[in-house]
């Protein structure tokens, strides 16, 4: 018996048994996810060819290379704009949307099934419907667009119009989802609060801002940070928008995963798409870091 | 006898009026437009996808798309693969992920937190950092265009853990816990007759988010699977939409058959899913968790029920404990 008056097996399964509950994840992890992201730095050191391997050290070359790549900032141009386009108003719709779902509404759950139905389908089917909806002869939008008189539009061809549709897909399918995560904030919100304002005279808007919104902020913040991350990782709709791969005959609507993928895995250069995503994640947590700063200052504390 | 008001009622139990029917409809509408209308394609023929008014009833041909679809590329190969691929990365991470966010949340061990916050930082990574050595992995390992290029790195994810965790925490109870650890039970034997049933009803639904999640993947099949070869269904989808003359028809139908199982699996277990996407959201206070819609009566006011948790079935310790 040892000291604590427990047996040598029982005490070695205290110590022991955590560790090998949380191995497999760790094992998986580290193999699959630690490793890899590491090893990007190494291969982007070097002239790595994806079939050929590792063809000799070059130092920052590929860095160099990608800081004055014109269609590695086409890539980039395109992803913060379509993010924008898309980010803002599926924030204030889903936080209008949030609003109508906080209160005793008949069948509720059949309301939040609705909404956030387009988070659980395929990205990549959906690609190809909206790829559809656009169609400049025989596209839904452009036919609607012709009933008040607006000629079609040949979405695919030019900058603004591919963005605007890329950016409709993603707020499509993310938009109810952020409605539904802000709903469970804004249940959290205590009533005492709102009671509070109520005694106070606020108005009903007067009482969102200085009550619901700070009330919600970290989720809120939380959804800023996911949604940039998320964003700026864009490769799905863009990539099955149009039929080029590249993102249109100009890659107007190229965003950098795909500018990725197509240095990566299509020109078989893993050095230098190892540097751009090098690039592109400190692009992603600088971005998300100033949309947080933003955020924060939209929103008083509570 | 009805109690009309707490004031809170002035705020949200206000009784909804049917703006907020018609504003929810067109919303709900707009959500469900997408689906509605490439099942109405799939349901064309082409020259009805030509006309100059759009269809918005679907017509008779759906069979007969289907019938394209399956001879265009080998459509039941893709789902046969995406279902063996999602059925074993849900199970593993279910299992996986239930051990590792047991241990977390119950048991106490040097390092513990450390490695926790660990987990979570990796969660905010962007999963596109290490994707190119991830590639060179995967290939050294000789399973480029085979299955286990999807599946191995699928097996558990920090997400699950992140989720599993959190529900551990809600619905394991502490003195149990306690209790038979106090009377020497082993760790293994604790986690399989108190934590593992307790957990049950969270593992259904982090197997069905992580089931649509792994079905839908398209980034990273698209890399390690041959399109030409054995692809999952959302690569085989973007097959039939490369090529010179797009086909909307057979396109749409493919699409249509794609989104058919998650859309099913949606629609029968709704309630739940909608409660682990909360779940999966890091709060800044604890337990935020959607609480389920109360019907609502005349005059009722609908506080909402927070800190639901504890919904685990009471287990009798000493029947657990004494085998």
């Amino acid at each position: 018996m040892s000291s604590d008056g427990r047996y040598a097996p029982e005490l070695l399964d205290r110590r022991l048994t955590p560790y090998l509950f949380i191995a497999p994840f760790f094992v998986v992890f580290a193999l699959f996810g630690v490793f890899p992201t590491l090893y990007t730095s190494w291969v982007s050191l070097h002239d790595w060819q994806l079939i050929n391997g590792d063809q000799g050290f070059v130092g920052l070359a590929n860095y160099a290379q990608v800081l004055a790549d014109p269609k590695f900032y086409n890539a980039l141009a395109n992803t913060v704009s379509i993010f924008l386009i898309g980010a803002i108003p599926q924030t204030i719709l889903a936080l209008g949307i949030a609003l109508l779902l906080d209160r005793p509404l008949r069948m509720a759950t059949a309301w939040r099934a609705g909404i956030v139905l387009p988070n659980v389908v395929s990205v990549a089917a959906v690609a190809l419907v909206f790829a559809q909806l656009y169609g400049r002869d025989y596209g839904v939008v452009n036919w609607v667009l012709g009933l008040v008189g607006i000629d079609p539009v040949s979405w695919q061809a030019h900058t603004w119009s591919s963005h605007l549709a890329v950016a409709s897909m993603v707020a499509w399918r993310w938009t109810g989802y952020n409605a539904l995560i802000y709903l469970a904030a804004m249940q959290a919100v205590p009533a005492e609060l709102y009671e509070a304002a109520a005694v106070d005279g606020a108005s009903r808007w007067r009482s969102f801002w200085s009550v619901t919104l700070p009330g919600i902020r970290p989720t809120l913040l939380f959804t800023v940070v996911a949604s940039t991350i998320n964003g700026l990782q864009l490769f799905t709709e863009p990539q099955l928008f149009g039929n080029t791969n590249v993102g249109g005959n100009d890659r107007q609507f190229q965003t950098v995963t795909m500018y990725l993928y197509e240095k990566g895995f299509t020109g078989l250069d893993a050095g230098y798409a190892a540097a751009i995503s090098w690039v592109m994640s400190m692009i992603c947590v600088l971005f998300a870091l100033v949309n947080v700063l933003i955020a924060r200052r939209l929103i008083r504390k509570a | 006898m009805t109690i009309r008001t707490s004031p809170s009622s002035l705020v949200r139990g206000r009784r909804p009026r049917p703006l907020v029917y018609g504003a929810l409809i067109a919303v709900v509408a707009g959500s469900v437009f997408p689906m509605y209308w490439s099942f109405v394609v799939s349901t064309q023929d082409n020259s009805a996808i030509g006309s100059a008014t759009p269809v918005l009833l679907p017509g008779g041909h759906l069979l007969e798309n289907i019938d394209r679809v399956f001879t265009t590329v080998d459509f039941w190969l893709a789902m046969q693969n995406s279902l063996i691929v999602a059925t074993t990365v849900s199970v593993s991470n279910v299992f996986l992920a239930s051990l590792a966010g047991f241990a977390f949340a119950k048991l106490r061990f040097p390092g513990r937190n450390g490695l926790f916050l660990f987990v979570m930082a990796t969660v905010m990574i962007p999963a596109q950092l290490g994707i190119i050595p991830l590639y060179l992995v995967v290939d050294r390992l000789g399973w480029y265009g085979r299955l286990e290029a999807v599946i191995v790195p699928g097996l558990v994810s920090a997400f699950s853990v992140f989720w599993m965790r959190q529900a551990a925490h809600e619905s394991i109870p502490d003195d149990l816990v306690d209790a038979a650890r106090l009377d020497g039970a082993p760790i293994a034997r604790i986690y399989w007759h108190v934590a593992l049933p307790a957990l049950r009803p969270h593992a259904a639904v982090l197997a069905m988010l992580t089931f649509m999640a792994s079905w839908n993947d398209y980034f990273w099949p698209l890399v390690v699977l041959d399109p030409n070869e054995a692809p999952t269904v959302q690569v085989a989808l973007s097959r039939l939409a490369s090529g010179y003359f797009t086909d909307y028809t057979l396109m749409l139908t493919a699409a249509t058959i794609a989104v058919i199982p998650v859309i099913l699996l949606f629609l029968l277990l709704s309630r739940y899913i909608i409660r682990g996407f909360v779940k999966g959201v890091p709060h800044g206070r604890d337990s935020a968790a959607l609480p389920d819609p109360v019907p609502v009566g005349r005059g009722d006011v609908v506080v909402p029920d927070r800190g639901r948790g504890g919904g685990a079935r009471r287990v009798h310790l000493g029947h657990v404990l004494r085998r």
